[in-house]
C-alpha cells in the first residue's frame, strides 16, 4: 500500500513521487490534496495532488524540502511504502469553460497549478500560463506546462532563464496587452498570490488563489487551518483550499504561517544534527 | 450480606503536585481487596434500579456479585455481554449522573462505585494477558460498512460481527477511537487502553480501514453498492468560536486542535514527535464542560505556570463532571466564574497578548432552565495571556451530510435518525452518536450504537425497512 513507484529530483530540494494509491487516484480532481505522514511520530503533511493517472491508480506528489518533515519525506526511496496517505481532501478547483484563463505558478506552486492548467485546457479554455522560479535550476514542470498551455511565459528572479523578473511582472504586461482575460488562477508563495490579487483587482478579473495554511487533521475537525476571507473565518481544508484572492486576508495568513517558526527551526536543527 | 455498609471505598489517585508534572493517569484504580470490599457493599436489589440508569443496560448486580465472590473471569464475561468497552466506560462515564445516581444506596449518600468496579474488572482482564474472544454466530453473508471508529462505531461493529455479519469500519484519522484517542487526554484515559479495546473489536473479526475518509474515497451511496447496510458514527466537526475580535490571533486555539495536537499527535513530546504546540505561561480556557477541564489540565502538563478557566455562569451550572472539576482544582487550575471574553488583543505579528473579559451576573432562567448570564456593563478588564483555548463546542462533522443528498439533516447539520433504531431518511443507512445528538457522552454513543446494531441485524435478516 502507498508504494512509491517512482522518485525524481526535479530541482535541488524539490522531489517528485509517484505513489500507488488507487482509492485516492480514482476520486482525485484538480485542486485536491492529500495528507501524508512519514512515521508514527510524524506530523500530518498536506500536499497537493500534482497529477493523477487513474488507469494505473497512481498520484503524483511534488514537494519542496523546507523543514524537518519534508526533508525526512525526501529520504524515502523508490519501492518504499509511505505509512499514510489520506485523501483526496479539500474542494476541487472550479473547472469550466471560462474563456481565457491566466494560470500562474511560482516556485513549487507550479506543481499544484499544473493539474488545473490541464483541467482548464481540457474544458476548452484558452490557457495562458506564467511560471517562475528564483533561477533556472529551480524551475519545474516547464515542458508539462507548455504541453497543455496555449501560451507559456517563464520568468526567473535572476534572469538565468526566460524573462528576468517576477511572475507578476509578466502578468502586468498580459493585463495591459490582452483585452479579455476572464479569470486568473495563482498558486505560489503567499506574497506572490497577494501581489497577483492586487494587480487584478482594478480590472475586476475573478482571481483564484490556493491557500497553504497550517493544518492538522485536514478533514474539518480541528480548526487549525482557519483563514479570513471577506472578513469571515473559513477553514481551508473543507471550505478551500481555493478562495477568491480579492477577499483573502493575506497578512493574517502569512503571520499565522509563522506561528511555529521557532519550533520548526529547532526540529530542523535537531534533525540535521542526526542525519 | 449483613449490615448496610455506607463507606464508599476510595480510589487511590496520584498526588496533585506530582501528577501535573507527568501525563500518566491520575486515578490509579482499585486493588483486588478494595474491589471486593466495594463489591460486597452492593445489596443485590431484587429490582435493581442501577441497570435502568445505564444506557447499555449492563447487568450491574450480576457482575458486581461475581467480583465479590472473587470470580473475576466470570465477572468480565458478564460485563462484555453488554459492554465491549468497560475499561473506557469505567473511566469516563458520568456515573454520578447515570447508574450511580439511581443506585438505591445513593439515597444514603453512598452509591456503589459501579464505574470503578467496571474499570477494575476490565483492567484485571488486561493484566491477565489472554483476552477471551467470545464465539460469533455463523456467517450470514451480509456486509455492513461502519463509518467512524468512535464509541458508537466500535459498538455497532462489535455487535454486528458477533451476530455473524461481515463488518468493515472506516476511519478518517490514522488511529482508531474517535474522541477517545484524539480528545480525552492520556492522564484521564491512557491511550494504551483505547488501543487494547480497539484490538479486541478487531479480534472479534471487524476489519478496520484507517486513513479512509468516507465522502472522499467513496460516498455513502457508493458504499451501499457494496454493503447491505451503512452505519454513520462520524461525531464532531468544526469547532465553534464566539465570533469576537482576535480569535484568529496566533496562540488562540480551538479545544479540538489543542487536544488533537497534544493527544493524537503527541505534541507534549515535541521534538521527539514532529507536531509542535504553543505552550505559554499563562493559559486561559473558555468554557465549563469536560472538554474545558481537559484543556486546562493539559495546559498545566505542558508547563503553564497559570491555567485558568473562564466560564460565563457559576460553578453550579458547569456541565463538567464533578470529579473532573475537583481534579482540576486540586491541580491548581484557577476558575473565573461569571466572566466572559469579549475580545483578544494581539501585536503587530498577530500574536495574542491580552484577553479582554467582562463580568456577568445571572438573570432569568433561559430555555435550558439555567439562569441566563448577563454582562455587567462597564466591567471590562484586560489581562495578559499567552494561549487561549476555546472550548465552547463543535458543529457536527459535515463530510457525510455534504456528500449524501438523500440524507435528511437538522438545520445545524445533525443527521436525523430514529431514536430507537438509528434509521435515517435513507434506506439501509443508520446513524448514531454525536453526529445525531450533538456533543453527548461515550456511553450514549455506545447506547445508540447498540440500538442501531439490533435494528441493522433485523433489517439484514428481514429486508424490511
Ligand atoms: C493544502 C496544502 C497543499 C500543499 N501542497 C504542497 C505541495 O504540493 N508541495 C509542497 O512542497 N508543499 C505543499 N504544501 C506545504 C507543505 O505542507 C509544507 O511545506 C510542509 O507541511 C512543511 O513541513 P516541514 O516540517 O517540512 O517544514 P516546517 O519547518 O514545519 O515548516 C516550513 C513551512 O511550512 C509551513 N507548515 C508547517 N507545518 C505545516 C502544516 N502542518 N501544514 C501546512 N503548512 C505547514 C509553515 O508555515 C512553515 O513556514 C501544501 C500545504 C497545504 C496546506
Ligand atoms: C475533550 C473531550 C472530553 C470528553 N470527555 C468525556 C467524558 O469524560 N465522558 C463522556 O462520557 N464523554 C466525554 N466526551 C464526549 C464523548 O467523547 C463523545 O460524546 C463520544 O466520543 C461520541 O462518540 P461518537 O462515536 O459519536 O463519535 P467520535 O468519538 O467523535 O468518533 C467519530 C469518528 O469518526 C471519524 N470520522 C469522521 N468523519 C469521517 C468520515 N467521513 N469517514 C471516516 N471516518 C470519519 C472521526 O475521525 C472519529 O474518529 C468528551 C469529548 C471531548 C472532545
Ligand atoms: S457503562 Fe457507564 S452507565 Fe453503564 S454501568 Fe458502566 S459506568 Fe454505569
Ligand atoms: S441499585 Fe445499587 S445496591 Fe442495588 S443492585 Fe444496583 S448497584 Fe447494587
Ligand atoms: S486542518 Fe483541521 S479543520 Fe482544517
Amino acid at each position: 500500500m502507498n508504494k512509491i513507484l517512482k522518485k525524481l529530483e526535479l530541482a535541488p530540494g524539490i522531489k517528485l513521487f509517484e505513489v500507488d494509491v488507487p482509492e485516492v487516484a480514482a476520486k482525485a480532481l484538480p485542486g485536491h490534496f492529500v495528507i501524508v505522514r512519514n512515521s508514527d511520530r510524524g506530523e500530518r503533511i498536506p500536499l497537493t495532488i500534482a497529477d493523477t493517472d487513474k488507469s494505473r491508480g497512481v498520484i503524483t506528489l511534488i514537494f519542496q524540502e523546507v523543514g524537518k518533515s519534508t526533508l525526512e519525506l525526501g529520504l524515502f526511496r523508490e519501492g518504499d511504502n509511505l505509512p499514510c496517505v489520506v485523501g483526496p481532501l479539500g474542494k476541487p478547483s472550479e473547472i469550466e469553460k471560462f474563456g481565457t484563463v491566466v494560470c500562474i505558478g511560482g516556485g513549487v506552486g507550479v506543481a499544484p497549478i499544473f493539474p488545473i492548467i490541464k483541467g482548464l485546457k481540457a474544458a476548452g479554455n484558452r490557457v495562458l500560463s506564467i511560471i517562475g522560479a528564483r533561477n533556472k535550476e529551480l524551475l519545474i514542470l516547464e515542458n508539462e506546462v507548455r504541453m497543455y498551455s496555449d501560451e507559456t511565459y517563464v520568468t526567473t528572479d535572476d534572469g538565468s532563464y526566460g524573462t528576468k523578473g517576477f511572475v507578476c511582472d509578466q502578468l502586468g504586461s498580459l493585463l495591459t496587452n490582452e483585452t479579455n482575460i476572464d479569470r486568473v488562477v495563482a498558486i505560489g508563495p503567499s506574497i506572490m498570490m497577494k501581489a497577483v490579487a492586487e494587480m487584478t483587482r482594478p480590472y475586476k478579473i475573478p482571481t483564484i488563489v490556493s491557500l497553504n495554511s497550517i493544518m492538522v487533521d485536514g478533514t474539518g475537525m480541528c480548526g487549525a487551518c482557519r483563514v479570513e476571507v471577506g472578513g469571515e473565518t473559513k477553514f481551508t481544508c473543507v471550505d478551500g483550499p481555493e478562495f477568491d484572492g480579492h477577499l483573502v486576508d493575506f497578512e493574517m495568513l502569512m503571520k499565522r504561517l509563522s506561528m511555529y517558526s521557532s519550533q520548526e527551526k529547532k526540529a530542523l536543527d535537531d534533525y540535521k544534527g542526526k542525519i | 450480606m449483613g449490615k448496610l455498609n455506607l463507606n464508599r471505598t476510595a480510589m487511590p489517585k496520584q498526588d496533585p503536585r506530582e501528577r501535573v508534572l507527568n501525563c500518566n493517569e491520575v486515578a490509579l484504580g482499585y486493588t483486588q481487596e478494595q474491589a471486593i470490599m466495594e463489591a460486597e457493599r452492593c445489596i443485590q436489589c431484587k429490582k435493581p434500579l442501577c441497570i435502568e440508569g445505564c444506557p447499555v443496560e449492563i447487568d450491574i448486580p450480576a457482575f458486581i456479585k461475581l467480583i465479590a465472590e472473587g470470580d473475576f473471569q466470570g465477572s468480565i464475561r458478564k460485563m462484555k455481554e453488554k459492554n465491549v468497552l468497560p475499561a473506557i466506560c469505567g473511566r469516563v462515564c458520568p456515573q454520578e449522573e447515570q447508574c450511580e445516581k439511581v443506585c438505591i444506596l445513593e439515597k444514603k449518600g453512598a452509591p456503589i462505585a459501579i464505574g470503578r468496579l467496571e474499570r477494575f474488572i476490565a483492567d484485571w482482564e488486561a493484566a491477565q494477558g489472554a483476552i477471551e474472544i467470545p464465539p460469533s454466530k455463523p456467517s450470514t453473508g451480509r456486509k455492513v460498512a461502519v463509518v467512524g471508529s468512535g464509541p458508537a462505531g466500535l459498538t455497532v461493529a462489535s455487535d454486528l460481527v458477533q451476530l455473524g455479519h461481515k463488518v468493515t469500519m472506516f476511519e478518517a484519522l490514522h488511529e482508531p477511537g474517535g474522541v477517545l484517542i484524539y480528545g480525552i487526554p492520556e492522564f484521564r484515559l491512557p491511550k494504551a487502553i483505547v488501543k487494547r479495546e480497539v484490538e479486541y473489536v478487531q479480534k472479534l473479526g471487524v476489519e478496520l480501514k484507517l486513513n479512509a475518509v468516507i465522502g472522499k474515497i467513496a460516498t455513502v451511496d457508493e458504499l451501499l453498492e457494496e454493503y447491505d447496510a451503512v452505519f454513520i458514527g462520524t461525531g464532531a466537526g468544526l469547532p465553534w468560536f464566539m465570533g469576537i475580535p482576535g480569535e484568529n490571533l496566533n496562540g488562540v486555539y480551538s479545544a479540538n486542535e489543542y487536544l488533537t495536537r497534544a493527544n493524537l499527535m503527541k505534541a507534549y513530546r515535541f521534538p521527539e514527535f514532529d507536531t509542535p504546540i504553543i505552550k505559554g505561561n499563562r493559559v486561559a480556557t473558555i468554557g465549563g464542560g469536560n472538554v474545558a477541564m481537559d484543556s486546562a489540565r493539559t495546559a498545566l502538563r505542558l508547563g503553564a505556570k497559570e491555567s485558568m478557566v473562564i466560564y460565563r455562569r457559576s460553578r453550579q451550572e458547569m456541565p463538567a463532571r464533578e470529579e473532573e472539576i475537583e481534579n482540576a482544582e486540586e491541580e491548581g487550575v484557577v476558575f473565573n466564574f461569571l466572566t466572559n471574553p469579549v475580545a483578544y488583543h494581539g501585536d503587530e505579528q498577530n500574536w495574542l497578548r491580552e484577553m479582554e473579559c467582562i463580568r456577568m451576573e445571572l438573570g432569568e432562567p433561559d430555555a435550558s432552565g439555567r439562569r441566563r448570564p448577563v454582562p455587567i456593563e462597564g466591567s471590562n478588564y484586560r489581562t495578559s495571556i499567552d494561549v487561549v483555548v476555546v472550548a465552547i463546542g463543535n458543529s457536527p462533522n459535515p463530510l457525510i451530510p455534504q456528500t449524501t443528498p438523500g440524507l435528511e439533516c437538522s438545520k445545524w447539520g445533525n443527521i436525523k435518525a430514529d431514536e430507537g433504531t438509528g434509521k435515517t431518511s435513507q434506506r439501509g443507512v443508520f446513524a448514531g452518536g454525536d453526529i445525531v445528538t450533538g456533543a453527548a457522552t461515550v456511553i450514549l454513543a455506545m447506547g445508540a450504537g447498540r440500538k442501531a446494531a439490533n435494528a441493522i441485524d433485523e433489517y439484514l435478516r428481514t429486508g424490511i425497512w
